[in-house]
């Protein structure tokens, strides 16, 4: 774990509501994996303000990148930092997911939920893996499907939903997954599923691993405190009882969650 | 040179800083982030005989000037505690500083006087046999509901207190401070209460009962509906109550409450504190250790005190 003062080098607005922050951070860069988060002090709140934790979207470079959607009080602030400002950083926290997959990697994201797919799908292929990766992407609209051309410039297949329609298939981003579920498991292939978004969409990840006897990655989104698991505040039911998203998450395994 | 080390009822502490209580785990979770050489003591967070789950989410909702929590004393219980934790810590936190860990302040709470004393005896009798190990010092909360009175806290009445607090005492020969509750008209009876039942010297203050209500749906923010304020917002009320009561008591005080940086610290020794705390603070910048020992450091040397501890009380009129 880094405690780390670093340079903002790029922060831009993506689309409406959604921002790209990239920061320096070279010794942290070099020990992040994909679904790991890093805990921000974000430098327009007041000096006690509680830190924010994101999930990292790529870290290369010596640069680590989050891409965040403003969503309250310390997501507002954020917006206006500057480049060139210096920005608290401490990371890498959490467990993230594994790289490397047993069959077809089936990455499903909704909204920013894409961030930490994207930063896994490098680095999956980076490691010279070389099966099938298939990535659902899900938003309320069009404006909501994140890092579209990223996600392109892998190679990977990309598969997407919108509620309204006004981009892929109209629906929810489970309905070309369950397609191609279907597909793989009529041509007894094998999946994992690695999932990050909205919790009603990750229960159905959840679900659908575990209803077929896969393997399925789950990364939660809690509100949190210290992020180091030291208050216990951001809290998952598993098998193992109440457990800390911060440090045995935020990407638990499938089987392990216990839904409400 | 100042001398930094304090004496807080039988505990030896090199520095006057400790965490407090559930903002700082068990020890080991901030490793690599924070300065454990300057921290005296750390304070693991509650422990009761038996695991407990602890509240439904959400626990915990960020407010001006502080933080309202009910996370419920989540925990593992004692035997999970002293098989795994406690060995954990000696040896991560002892190898993180290049020598022996900072001495522990284990904080006890139970349901019932009887589940007190059992853990408060399991954690004595542990100490006894392992001279080696961290546990140095019990902290016992009583702030946790009676189950046999109607679920009144045991720290809201200096009778029951006292009965709680001589019964814990029985059962250890260890440091036993007990940590008491702001929220009561006055400080002084409980601090008697607590003088009379042998203990060794007294937390203040607790978190301040407080509520969170999400106007437009209509409910608490909080699954437990009420929690606790931490954090700055309440640093003033703090002192106010370590002021009252070191006037009232010879018993050394541990003090928290909102201490951010080196000039709240200094607050509370002046205000009587023997030690201090650091809780919420930690979240926000877990280099707040540093920084407030820095602090104090060179506030003796402008102020001419040769050592931290004659900070204590040295409140001018």
């Amino acid at each position: 774990m880094l405690n780390e003062k670093c340079e903002i080098l790029v922060h831009n607005e993506l689309s409406a509501g959604y921002r790209l922050l990239v920061v320096k951070a070279p010794e942290m860069a070099k020990e992040l994996v994909p679904g790991q988060f890093v805990h921000v002090k974000v430098p327009a709140l007041e000096k006690s303000a509680l830190r924010r934790p994101f999930s990292v979207f790529n870290a290369e470079d010596g640069k680590v990148f989050i891409l965040y959607k403003t969503v309250g009080r310390g997501t507002l602030a954020l917006n206006a930092a500057k480049v060139g400002e210096t920005i608290e950083v401490i990371g890498p926290l959490g467990h993230g997911f594994p790289v490397k997959c047993d069959g077809a990697a089936l990455l499903v994201g909704g909204g920013y939920g894409v961030a930490p797919l994207y930063f896994l799908a490098k680095r999956l292929i980076a490691s010279g893996w070389k099966g099938r990766l298939a990535v659902f992407i899900g938003g309320r609209t069009k404006d909501d499907l994140l890092a579209i051309d990223e996600f392109k410039s892998l190679g990977v297949e990309l598969y997407l939903a919108t509620n309204d329609g006004s981009e892929g298939v109209k629906g929810l981003v489970t309905d070309p997954l369950d397609d191609e579920l279907i597909k793989i498991r009529e041509a007894g292939g094998k999946f994992e599923l690695f999932a990050c978004g909205p919790d009603p969409m990750l229960k159905a990840v959840a679900l659908r691993a575990t209803g077929t006897g896969s393997k399925g990655w789950i990364s939660m989104d809690r509100h949190m405190i210290c992020g180091v698991g030291a208050c216990y505040a951001c809290i998952q039911k598993t098998v193992r009882g109440n457990s800390r998203c911060c440090i045995e998450g935020p990407v638990f395994a499938a089987e392990d969650l216990v839904w409400e | 040179m100042i001398d930094t080390n304090v004496n807080l009822g039988g505990l030896n502490m090199a520095t006057p800083l400790t965490t407090a209580s559930g903002t700082f785990g068990y020890g080991t979770e901030y490793v690599g982030a924070v300065d454990y050489t300057k921290l005296g003591a750390i304070t693991a967070k509650g422990i009761r005989v038996d695991p407990w789950p602890g509240n439904p989410m959400p626990r915990h909702c960020e407010v001006p000037g502080g933080l309202v929590n009910a996370i419920g004393l989540q925990g593992t219980g004692i035997k999970h505690f002293l098989d795994i934790t406690v060995p954990w810590y000696a040896d991560s936190v002892g190898e993180a500083v290049g020598g022996k860990a900072p001495p522990m302040i284990v904080n006890i709470w139970g349901g019932s006087v009887d589940e007190y004393a059992a853990v408060a005896r399991q954690l004595g009798e542990y100490a006894s046999a392992n001279p080696d190990s961290p546990i140095a010092a019990l902290e016992c909360n009583v702030s946790c509901p009676n189950v046999k009175a109607g679920g009144h806290t045991f720290g809201q009445d200096p009778v029951v207190l006292n009965g709680l607090v001589n019964a814990v005492r029985k059962e250890t020969k260890l440091p036993l401070i007990v940590k008491l509750a702001p929220n009561v008209p006055d400080i002084r009876p409980y601090v008697k209460a607590c003088e009379d039942a042998g203990a060794d010297a007294l937390a203040l203050i607790n978190t301040i009962p407080a509520m969170v209500i999400d106007i437009e749906k209509r409910r608490p923010v909080l699954a437990n509906k009420t929690g606790g304020l931490s954090g700055r917002g309440i640093h003033p009320a703090a002192v106010k109550v370590v002021y009252d009561a070191y006037r009232a008591t010879k018993l050394p005080i541990l003090a928290m409450g909102g201490v951010y940086e080196a000039k709240d610290a200094i607050e509370f020794m002046l205000a009587g504190a023997t030690a201090v705390a650091l809780g919420t603070a930690l979240f926000t910048d877990p280099d707040v250790v540093s920084n407030v020992y820095d602090g104090m450091l060179s506030y003796c040397e402008r102020h001419g005190f040769s050592s931290m501890s004659e900070l204590t009380g040295a409140l001018e009129g």
